[in-house]
């Protein structure tokens, strides 16, 4: 139980954040939305959150707190976690505060532990009303791997890292399964709430909060729904202090509400780029060999044997199982936009994907633009002597590889110079 | 011999007359699968690449004897055509279909508890068992009946690794493909099982990834109770924490999903471990000769 548990805290102490510079907690499989839309869609489910609202300048943020009337808190609205200590929540006694806060955080990037050294853009912050607390608690719920079941969890470990909190004190962290055929039970609310060593009405308010939780993250399709802190006031009232929901990126066409949430800004740059282009599995990574592979298993392999001999991909790309030559072309033009590049890499296994049609598309690439590095090809499978014979009759220039390894050889020797 | 699939496989395919379903079913009739039935609701009655459709699963079923489906039925109605499976009491059930949302396959799997239905994926590749049966997408013609089970994550790199194997002359009994999903209907701890009770098995290569504590469980598997040698790549070393690559399960969510957890434990389990994917199979030929 113990040892699950850990396994699941490692999960969410990871879920929408990236230790390592070149992926910044940006956008990676499952939709993220800000702050202040978590709040407003869990408010829609009568989940208590602060009074506040989002202001895009200075001048909305001095009103807001005017309207607010009180001694408010000023939070920079990015995707990475990590803003306190990074300095992106600030607080203001009155409405002149408040705009000189918002100013100092609106088009700004804020680097946290999350974001990597280039930070992510700041053009929104939450205003809200400053809350008293007396304790600082955790709420979650997530699907588990193991059982294949929603999951709800609670810890009186709120607003520190919780998977901190899973590896020192683990009895303090309790977890309730739910079968969705009859969805989150009161005695499930009890037992957490005594869990959390919450008494009186607080238990029943807690219980009131944790089934709205649950009907949201069933109905938006979430694949995290996250309250950390939940407080209590010193008017021993509950409330959401901070709100994380991420989505479920193959439910998205039933929820084109939450579609629109999404804030490319936040996201990597070469990443919306890709997708733009019909390139749906493409992530950026810190070297200089472009890759293009079909198949996400075989791409992971190739950028491992690209770093076994001795190179660093700048990325992993899956071009999928599409026989069309319009998404090899898009791919080349990922690869020469991106100044990083110095050869290009690419390893088709045929099966759903045939290899002539690959063959073409770098055909096509080669006469749509100028390809200005060293391009190492290795083909496999389906209709393999066909799209051998389309490259070599095309006339351009690359560099065969005969199978798996030597590919990544020669494409880490290109790199590097030391290759035709 | 093999597993989950053979001879004696009687196969419907759910989904057939769309154009995904089409073109691996002539893929999967050439290979020398029986076909025994098609469904699309609203097709039934007709014939489609020669197999009767079916409105149904359960009318499938009860017209052909089939005893296994694949499924390529478009994710928003996969789930459905899984459920659907089950509830007609289908053996096995392969689901190649990529993209189904996990609440979906929440319920799927609360409604498998307890019921004989075995899934395969979804978001898998398929089964082959040379020369036998294949029900899946696959390439057939790099596949060798022989004694060696493949069990992956993965459609492409399992086909690398499969060529690795024939073009050494080693033969696979079955080649499992358990899909790239967070929550696939097996795991490996399922396929290990079968491939332990198989008797032409005589060695597993196991092909993991990044993400989710499935290796992990296999470690303990192969530790307490394979007697078999299982040979191991997990790939995804280079991928960086908190993003997904491709597969909807291959994304490492902390110290567990990571690749090097997943080698430390199947390595203190006595796998051997293979450190660079284009060896496998020599590596598998290594295993093989030391019995």
């Amino acid at each position: 139980m113990v040892a699950v548990l850990k396994t699941v805290f490692a999960f969410l102490a990871n879920v929408g954040s990236n230790p390592t510079p070149s992926a910044s907690g940006k956008q990676g499989g499952n939709l993220k939305i800000h702050e202040y839309q978590a709040k407003a869609l869990m408010a829609q489910y009568g989940i208590p959150v602060p009074r506040g609202r989002v202001a895009s300048t200075p001048a909305e943020a001095r009103e807001i707190a005017a309207e607010i009337g009180c001694q408010v808190v000023i939070k920079a609205q990015v995707y990475a976690g990590g803003r306190g200590k990074a300095g992106g929540i600030k607080t203001a006694n009155n409405p002149e505060e408040a705009e000189k806060a918002a100013s100092q955080l609106i088009g700004t990037k804020l680097v946290t532990h999350q974001t990597g050294p280039e930070g992510a853009p700041v053009s929104k912050v939450l205003v809200e009303e400053a809350s008293d607390v007396t304790r600082e608690l955790y709420l979650s719920i997530l699907v588990d791997g193991a059982s294949h079941l929603p999951m709800m969890i609670s810890s009186e470990a709120g607003g520190m890292d919780i998977e901190e909190a899973a590896q020192s004190s683990p009895e303090r962290i309790f977890r309730s399964d739910i079968d969705p055929a009859i969805s989150f039970q009161p005695f499930q609310g009890r037992k957490l709430a005594y869990g959390l060593n919450l008494g009186g009405g607080q238990v029943v308010e807690v219980t009131r909060l944790m089934t709205s939780l649950y009907k949201l993250f069933i109905d938006k399709d979430c694949s995290l729904a996250e309250i950390n802190p939940m407080v209590i006031t010193t008017d021993e009232k509950l409330l959401a202090l901070d709100a994380k929901l991420n989505f479920d990126d193959n439910a998205l066409y039933r929820h084109k509400d939450i579609q629109e949430l999404q804030d490319k800004e936040q996201e990597e740059p070469l990443e919306i780029q890709a997708r733009d282009w019909g390139i749906n599995n493409y992530v950026k990574m810190d070297g200089d060999i472009g890759c293009m592979v079909n198949g996400a298993g075989l791409a992971m392999a190739v950028n491992d044997l690209i770093q076994y001999c001795g190179g660093r991909a700048a990325n992993f790309l899956d071009i999928g199982t599409l026989n069309n030559t319009e998404r090899v072309v898009n791919s080349f033009k990922m690869f020469v936009a991106d100044a990083r590049i110095r050869a290009i890499l690419v390893n088709i296994f045929g099966g759903m994907a045939r290899v002539d049609v690959i063959a073409k598309g770098i055909v096509e690439a080669y006469q749509q633009m100028n390809v200005p590095f060293p391009v190492v090809i290795r083909l496999a499978g389906t209709n393999l002597e066909e799209g051998r014979r389309i490259l070599a009759e095309s006339g351009i220039s690359f560099i065969e590889a005969k199978d798996f390894y030597d590919v990544a050889n020669k494409a880490v020797k290109a790199a590097k110079g030391v290759m035709e | 011999m093999s597993i989950l699939v053979d001879k004696n496989t009687r196969l419907l395919v759910q989904g057939i007359t769309g154009s995904e379903g089409s073109f691996h079913t002539q893929r999967c009739i050439e290979y020398g699968s029986r076909i025994v039935a098609g469904v699309t609701p609203g097709k039934g009655g007709s014939q489609h690449l020669g197999v009767p459709v079916f409105n149904t699963v359960e009318k499938a079923i009860a017209e052909t004897g089939a005893n296994a489906s694949l499924m390529f039925v478009p994710p928003a109605f996969a789930a459905d055509g899984i459920l659907e499976a089950i509830a007609a009491g289908m053996p096995l059930v392969v689901c190649i279909t990529e993209g189904i949302p996990v609440l979906d396959m929440v319920k799927v799997h609360r409604y498998l508890k307890g019921e004989a239905t075995r899934l395969i994926g979804p978001n898998c590749p398929g089964v082959i068992s040379p020369g036998e049966c294949k029900a899946g997408i696959m390439v057939g013609g790099i596949h060798l009946p022989g004694s060696v089970g493949v069990i992956s994550r993965s459609g492409t790199l399992t086909y690398d690794v499969v060529s690795q194997l024939t073009s050494l002359g080693i033969g696979q009994s079955t080649c499992v493909g358990i899909g790239g999903d967070a929550l696939p209907g097996s795991t490996f701890v399922d396929i290990l099982e079968l491939f332990e009770e198989d008797q032409d098995t005589k060695a597993v290569v196991l092909i993991g990834e990044i993400g989710g504590t499935m290796e992990q469980e296999a470690a303990k598997f192969i530790s307490h109770k394979m007697t078999k040698p299982v040979v191991v790549f997990v790939a995804g070393s280079t991928a960086p924490p908190g993003k997904r690559m491709g597969h909807a399960g291959a994304i490492i969510t902390g110290s567990a999903g990571k690749a090097s957890e997943k080698i430390k434990a199947l390595s203190q389990a006595e796998a051997t471990i293979v450190p660079n994917p284009s060896e496998v199979g020599l590596t598998t030929k290594k295993v093989l000769e030391t019995l």
